[in-house]
C-alpha cells in the first residue's frame, strides 16, 4: 500500500476521538475496520492528512439488549454480527445480511459504522437497517442525536453526518419475520441487487411492511409503494408476489456497469423483493 | 547397519509438500523482502490515456522533491537502452521500454522516478505532469483489421502485427498452399456447422505482483538481478545482452515467486529499465508492482476469436476442420506474443482423427495491454474452439457429445500419431479417459438427473469436453532459448545431496517431487536431500519452467544427472566393499552387496571416502558430482476428459456449478497429492474463464476491470468437490513416462462448463454462449427466449 504521507493517532474514547477529528480541521478521517477507506487510499482518491483509530475504543463494539430493543454498537466487526446468536434467534435478518458481505477477510475487519457512514450505494447493511426502521446514534461536538434510518442515506456516498461527527451504534425493535436477499457481483460480491424486507403480521394479516433496496440505485432507499400496497394484505405468497411486482417501478436513476445494466438491474429487484418478503413470510411464527 | 530403519519407495506417493510450512507461515523470500545497502526505489509514472502523442512532460516538481534521486524520461532512458528484444522470428514494431513519443496501451510507462523509499518515488511519480494529444482508441479487433478507427504502428498496415498464416493439411513448409482435401472435405460433408466463438482476454493475476531488484556493481563490473520470474537463464541472457555484459557477468535469482500462469515468462520493460539504471548510477535499485500496476503492465493472457466451420457426416464421422483464428496482441510483442497463438492452430487436431484441417491465423494490434502466455497459452484456445465445435455437432446431430467424440478418437495403435497439424502426438489412450470420466460422473444417470430437475422447471445442463495438450516442451527445434534442462547432483561429504535444477519452480513443487526422485534413487531419506533452484550463480544452466516441461524435462535432466554420480558412487562403495560396483545395492542409507545387507557401508561414508579417497581407487577422480542436459526428441502430449453440471437461475441468470469431474492422464505420477493440487488450480483458472474472469476496456481503450472489486478471480466457495481420477498412459519420450501437468486442468474445463450452460439453456434454442457467463446474459437468453419459444440458431 503505497498511500499519500498521513499522521495516525489513536482514539481513547468517543469523545477523544470527536476531539481529534475536530483538531484536525478537516483534514482527519475516522479509521475503523479500513475495508472502504483503505482501497481508496491505496488508490490514491482518498489523500487524508491524518488517520484517526476509532477501532478500539473501548465499548464500541458489541451486540446487547437494550429494554424492547437490540443495540450494535458502530465498531462490531461484520463476523461477529454473523455469528451473533442473539441476532440469529431474535432478528436473524441483520445476521444473514452480515454473512454475506465481501469475503471472510471483509468481514473480520469491517464495521456496522463504517459502512453506514461511508455508504456504498451497493453495501448490505443499508438496506438493512432501513428495513428494520433502525435508530442511528450519532455523537458529535454539540453532543448525542438520534437519526432515523430513512433520514440518514441522502445520495451517493451522502449521508446525514456532519463533520465531526461519530456513528456510535444502531438500535432496533428486533423483527423475526424479516430477510435479506442479495444478487452478487462476483468479483466484489457487493450486491448487484440486496432487498430487506421486514413484516408486522398479526391474526395472519400483515399489518405493515418496511422495504430496503440498495445496490439499484446512488442511496438505498425504502421501496414504499411494495409497503403500501402490501399492508392490509393475507400473510401469504400470492400477496407478496403481487406486492413484489411492484418493486422498483418507483426507482429513478438505477445503475448501471459492467456487471449489470439499468434493464437488468430493474428487472432483478422485484425479483430480490419477492425473494426477501417470501423468506420473512417464512420467519413469520 | 542392520538397524537402518527401511525407507518406503516414494515416487508415486502422496508426499506432502516440502515448501509449504514456510510459505504457508511466511518466511518465504520474496523480491520484495531483499534489501541491499543504500538501495534505491523505483516509480513508474504511467500513460492514463490508451493512444496519445506525448505532447510535453513537466519533471520539474517531481526533481525537486526531498529524497528523489532523479528521474528520466522515456527519451532519456532511449538514451542507454535499446529498444525491446522479443522471442519470436515475427517483424514487430519498436517498443521502448518507456514511451517516447507515444503512448499506445493505458498503462504504458512515460517517466521513471529513482528516489529514496517506495513511498517518495511514487509521489514524485503522481507529480510527474505528461500532457497527450490523444489519438483514437483502437478497441474492437475485427475494426482494428480495416485499419480503423486509426493505424497504431504506421509500418503494419491494418494493424496487421501477421497478416495471415495458414496452416494444416495441404500447407508446405515452405508455405505453398493446396486447398483440394479441404475443399473436398466440406463437399462431401452431409452437415456443416459453424460458428463464431470469442476466447476472451483475461488478467493472469498472480498472487505476488511482478518485482526486481538490480545490482550493478561498478568495481567487479558485474549485475545482479533479483526478480519475480519464471525463468531466471533467459532473464540472465537478455538483461546481459541489454546492459552490454556477458552472461558470465550477470547473475539473475528467482526466490520465492508467488505464482507465475505464464505471465512472469516474459521479460518486462521494468526489468530492463532497473538493470539500466543500476548500471547507469552504480547503485543497486528495486521496483515492486503493485496489484493496480499488474493489471495493466503484466501480459494479459488468451483474446482470441475463432470463426469454426466442422464438416462431418450424419453419423458424427467428421470430415474436416477449418478454424480462422485472430489473436489480439495489444499495443506491443512481447517475449513470446507471436507464437503464443500458433500453439492454437498446432493443436486444433484435438482428440479426433480429423482427415483435413485448415487453419489461419491473423494477428492484430489494438490499444490495449500486451498478450503473451498465460497457463495453458494457445492449448486451452484450441480446446476450446473444437470442443465447443463437437459440442454443437452433437447437438445438431443429436449425438450424446460423449458418443459423437468417441466415433472420432485417434486410436491407441496409431501412435505415435502424426498430425494435419505437425505435431506428433506421442502416446494416448482417449478412450480410456473418457470411459473412466463417464464411469465416474455415472454420465447415464447425471442425464436422468438433468432431466428429473427440468421436468421441474429447472435449467440444468451438462458438458463434457476431450484435451489433448503440448507439454514437456520440447526438442530445442521448439524453443529459441533451446529445449533441454540442466542439472547438476552432488552427494556432499556428509552424504546429504545438493541437486541444482534449471526449472524454476514458482508453485509446482519440485523441491518435493525432485527429491522424491533422488531419495529413491539413492536409498536415501527425502530430508537430507536439498533442490536448488532459480539462481543462476548456482544453477550453471537452465531454461525455466513452462509449458507444464519441469517434471517431464528438467525431472529427466535430475534423474540422468543422478545416475551419472551413483555409478561413480558404486565405484568408491565397490572399492571399499572389494566388491563389484554392479553388484551393489543402494538403500535405507547404505550401499550393500546384494542379498548381503548387514555388510554394506552407510552412505555417508562412502560419500566421506569419495572426498578423501586414502587410496583412490584407479581411474577415480575424488568427488561426487556430476550434471546432465536432458533434450527430449518429441513434446509430451497429455489428454484427458472433464465433465460439468451446472445450474442456471432461471429468474436471474446466474450459473451454479454443480458437478466437475476430471480424469486427467500426465504419464507417470512423480507424486498425485501435487498432482492435484496442480490441476485444482488449473480447474479453478479453467471454469473461472468460463463463469466469471473477464478482461473488459471502454471503448476509449479504458481498462474497466482494473481492480479485484470488478475483475473476478474464483474462490474455493465458487466450486462444488472437484471429483478427480486419472488415467497412466506413460510417454516414450522420457525415461520417467511423465507427460506434465500444469496446465491441464484449464483444458478442459473451459469447454465443458460452457457446453453444460448452454445444455441447460437449450430449451431456448441457444447453441453457443461466448464466455464469461454472465449472469446478465444468461438471463437475456432465458428472457428473449421466453418471448420465442420455438426461436431457433445461435447467439453469440
Amino acid at each position: 500500500m503505497i498511500p499519500t504521507p498521513f499522521e495516525y493517532s489513536r482514539a481513547a474514547s468517543l469523545d477523544d476521538a470527536i476531539e481529534k477529528l475536530r483538531a484536525t480541521n478537516g483534514d482527519g478521517k475516522f479509521l475503523a475496520g479500513g475495508h472502504s477507506l483503505v482501497p481508496l487510499m491505496k488508490l490514491r482518491l482518498s489523500e487524508p492528512k491524518i488517520l484517526i483509530d476509532i477501532a478500539r475504543i473501548p465499548g464500541l463494539s458489541g451486540i446487547s439488549r437494550k429494554d424492547t430493543k437490540i443495540e450494535i454498537k458502530a465498531g462490531t466487526v461484520h463476523h461477529d454480527v454473523a455469528s451473533s446468536a442473539l441476532l440469529r434467534e431474535v432478528c436473524p435478518v441483520v445476521a444473514e445480511a452480515a454473512a454475506e458481505i465481501g469475503d471472510p477477510q471483509v468481514r473480520n475487519r469491517g464495521t456496522l459504522g463504517g459502512s453506514l457512514a461511508h455508504a456504498d450505494p451497493a453495501a448490505d447493511y443499508p438496506a438493512v437497517v432501513l428495513a428494520l426502521d433502525a435508530d442511528i446514534h450519532v455523537k458529535g461536538p454539540k453532543g448525542w442525536r438520534v437519526v432515523k434510518a430513512h433520514d440518514f442515506f441522502q445520495g451517493l456516498l451522502t449521508v446525514d453526518l456532519a463533520a465531526g461527527e461519530i456513528i456510535a451504534g444502531v438500535q432496533f425493535t428486533p423483527v423475526k419475520s424479516a430477510a435479506y436477499a442479495k444478487l452478487h457481483q462476483r468479483a466484489s460480491h457487493f450486491a448487484i441487487v440486496g432487498v430487506a424486507a421486514s413484516l408486522d403480521v398479526k391474526n395472519g394479516v400483515i399489518q405493515s411492511a418496511r422495504i430496503g433496496l440498495t445496490g439499484a440505485s446512488s442511496h438505498a432507499i425504502r421501496l414504499r409503494n411494495v409497503e403500501e400496497a402490501i399492508a392490509g394484505k393475507a400473510a401469504s405468497v400470492s400477496s407478496v408476489e403481487a406486492a413484489a411486482r411492484l418493486a422498483g417501478a418507483n426507482v429513478q436513476d438505477v445503475n448501471s456497469d459492467i456487471h449489470a445494466s439499468e434493464e437488468y438491474r430493474r428487472a432483478m429487484i422485484p425479483v430480490f423483493a419477492e425473494r426477501a418478503l417470501k423468506r420473512a413470510l417464512a420467519r413469520v411464527s | 547397519m542392520a538397524t537402518s530403519p527401511v525407507l518406503p519407495k516414494l515416487v508415486g506417493q502422496r508426499v506432502k509438500r516440502r515448501e509449504d510450512p514456510r510459505l504457508i507461515q511466511g518466511r518465504g523470500t520474496y523480491v520484495d523482502d531483499i534489501a541491499l545497502v543504500g538501495m534505491q526505489h523505483i516509480a513508474f509514472k504511467r500513460s492514463d490515456v490508451a493512444h496519445g502523442r506525448i505532447r510535453s512532460i513537466d519533471t520539474s516538481a517531481a526533481q525537486a522533491m526531498d529524497g528523489v534521486e532523479g528521474v528520466f524520461t522515456g527519451a532519456e532512458i532511449a538514451e542507454f537502452l535499446a529498444p525491446m528484444p522479443i522471442g519470436t522470428p515475427f517483424p514487430s514494431p519498436d517498443h521502448r521500454a518507456v514511451a517516447v513519443d507515444t503512448v499506445r496501451y493505458g498503462g504504458e510507462p512515460v517517466a521513471v522516478v529513482v528516489a529514496r523509499d517506495r513511498y517518495v518515488a511514487r509521489d514524485a511519480a503522481d507529480a510527474i505532469v505528461v500532457s497527450y494529444d490523444t489519438l483514437p482508441a483502437v478497441v474492437d479487433l475485427e475494426l482494428a483489421m480495416t485499419g480503423k478507427p486509426t493505424v497504431i504502428h504506421p509500418a503494419f498496415a491494418n494493424n496487421l502485427a501477421v497478416a495471415l498464416v495458414p496452416s494444416g493439411t495441404g500447407v508446405s513448409a515452405s508455405g505453398t498452399v493446396d486447398d483440394s482435401a479441404i475443399d473436398a472435405a466440406f463437399a462431401k460433408a452431409e452437415v456443416v456447422i459453424s460458428q463464431r466463438m470469442v476466447n476472451q482476454r483475461l488478467a493472469p493475476s498472480a498472487m505476488e505482483p511482478r518485482g526486481v531488484v538490480a545490482h550493478y556493481e561498478p568495481g567487479k563490473g558485474t549485475m545482479t538481478i533479483w526478480s519475480s520470474t519464471q525463468n531466471p537463464h533467459i532473464l540472465r541472457t537478455f538483461i546481459a545482452a541489454m546492459t552490454g555484459l556477458g552472461q558470465d557477468q550477470v547473475r539473475a535469482i528467482a526466490p520465492e515467486v508467488g505464482g507465475g500462469f505464464g505471465a512472469k515468462i516474459n521479460i518486462y520493460g521494468e526489468e530492463y529499465v532497473a538493470a539500466a539504471i543500476s548500471k547507469r548510477l552504480g547503485i543497486p535499485v528495486k521496483w515492486a508492482e503493485d496489484r493496480s500496476e499488474a493489471f495493466v503492465a503484466t501480459t494479459h493472457g488468451r483474446d482470441i476469436l475463432g470463426y469454426v466451420d466442422l464438416a462431418a457426416k450424419r453419423d458424427g464421422t467428421v470430415l474436416g476442420l477449418k478454424l480462422r483464428l485472430i489473436a489480439d496482441v495489444g499495443a506491443y510483442n512481447m517475449l513470446l506474443t507471436a507464437a503464443i497463438p500458433t500453439l492454437t492452430m498446432l493443436m486444433a487436431n484435438a482428440t479426433y482423427n480429423i482427415p483435413a484441417i485448415r487453419t489461419t491465423l491473423t494477428e492484430v494490434f489494438t490499444n490495449k495491454t500486451p498478450t503473451d502466455a498465460y497457463r495453458g497459452a494457445g492449448r486451452p484456445e484450441a480446446t476450446y474452439f473444437v470442443e465447443r465445435a463437437m459440442d454443437i455437432l452433437a447437438r445438431e446431430l443429436k449425438m450424446d457429445p460423449a458418443e459423437l467424440r468417441r466415433k472420432n478418437f485417434i486410436q491407441p495403435h496409431q501412435f505415435p500419431f502424426a498430425t494435419q497439424m505437425g505435431a506428433v502426438y506421442d502416446s494416448g489412450d482417449y478412450e480410456k479417459a473418457l470411459d473412466l470420466a463417464l464411469k465416474n460422473a455415472k454420465w447415464e444417470h447425471l442425464k436422468t438427473e438433468r432431466d428429473a430437475a427440468r421436468a421441474q422447471g429447472r435449467l440444468v445442463g451438462l458438458g463434457l469436453a476431450m484435451y489433448v495438450e503440448v507439454c514437456g516442451i520440447g526438442p530445442s527445434a521448439s524453443l529459441p532459448t533451446g529445449g533441454w534442462e540442466h542439472s547438476q547432483v552432488t552427494i556432499e561429504r556428509d552424504g546429504r545431496i545438493s541437486a541444482t535444477t534449471g526449472a524454476s519452480p514458482h508453485g509446482q513443487g519440485n523441491e518435493t517431487t525432485f527429491a522424491q526422485m533422488l531419495a529413491d534413487q539413492f536409498g536415501v531419506p527425502l530430508e537430507h536431500i536439498t533442490i536448488l533452484h532459480g539462481d543462476t550463480g548456482v544453477v550453471k544452466q537452465g531454461i525455466g519452467t513452462f509449458g507444464s516441461r519441469s517434471q517431464a524435462v528438467g525431472g529427466t535432466a535430475l534423474h540422468m544427472a543422478g545416475a551419472k554420480v551413483k555409478t561413480k558412487m558404486a565405484k568408491f562403495a565397490a572399492a571399499l566393499l572389494e566388491a563389484h560396483e554392479d553388484d551393489l545395492v543402494f538403500e535405507n542409507g547404505t550401499i550393500s552387496v546384494k542379498g548381503s545387507p548387514a555388510s554394506g557401508k552407510s552412505f555417508a561414508s562412502v560419500a566421506g571416502f569419495a572426498y578423501r579417497p586414502v587410496p583412490l581407487p584407479d581411474g577415480l577422480e575424488p568427488g561426487l558430482s556430476d550434471e546432465a542436459f536432458f533434450e527430449p526428441t518429441n513434446n509430451t502430449y497429455p489428454f484427458g476428459c472433464h465433465i460439468s453440471m451446472i445450474e442456471i437461475d432461471r429468474q436471474t441468470g446466474e450459473p451454479t456449478l454443480l458437478k466437475l469431474v476430471a480424469v486427467d492422464d500426465a504419464g507417470h505420477l512423480i507424486n498425485p497429492l501435487i498432482v492435484e493440487g496442480q490441476i485444482h488450480g488449473g480447474l479453478a483458472q479453467g471454469i473461472g474463464q468460463a463463469m466469471i474472469e473477464e478482461v473488459v476496456y471502454n471503448e476509449d481503450g479504458q481498462l474497466l476491470t482494473g481492480s479485484f472489486m470488478d475483475y473476478a478471480i474464483a474462490r474455493a466457495t465458487d466450486f462444488p468437490r472437484f471429483e478427480l481420477d486419472a488415467t497412466v498412459t506413460p510417454t516414450p519420450v522420457n525415461p520417467l513416462g511423465a507427460k506434465g501437468v500444469g496446465e491441464a486442468g484449464t483444458l478442459g474445463s473451459t469447454p465443458s462448463v460452457v457446453a453444460a450452460a448452454v445444455d441447460a439453456l437449450s430449451e431456448f434454442g441457444v447453441k453457443h454462449i461466448d464466455m464469461m457467463l454472465r449472469p446478465e446474459k444468461l438471463w437475456r437468453i432465458i428472457k428473449d427466449g421466453q418471448k420465442s419459444p420455438t426461436r431457433q440458431g445461435g447467439r453469440s
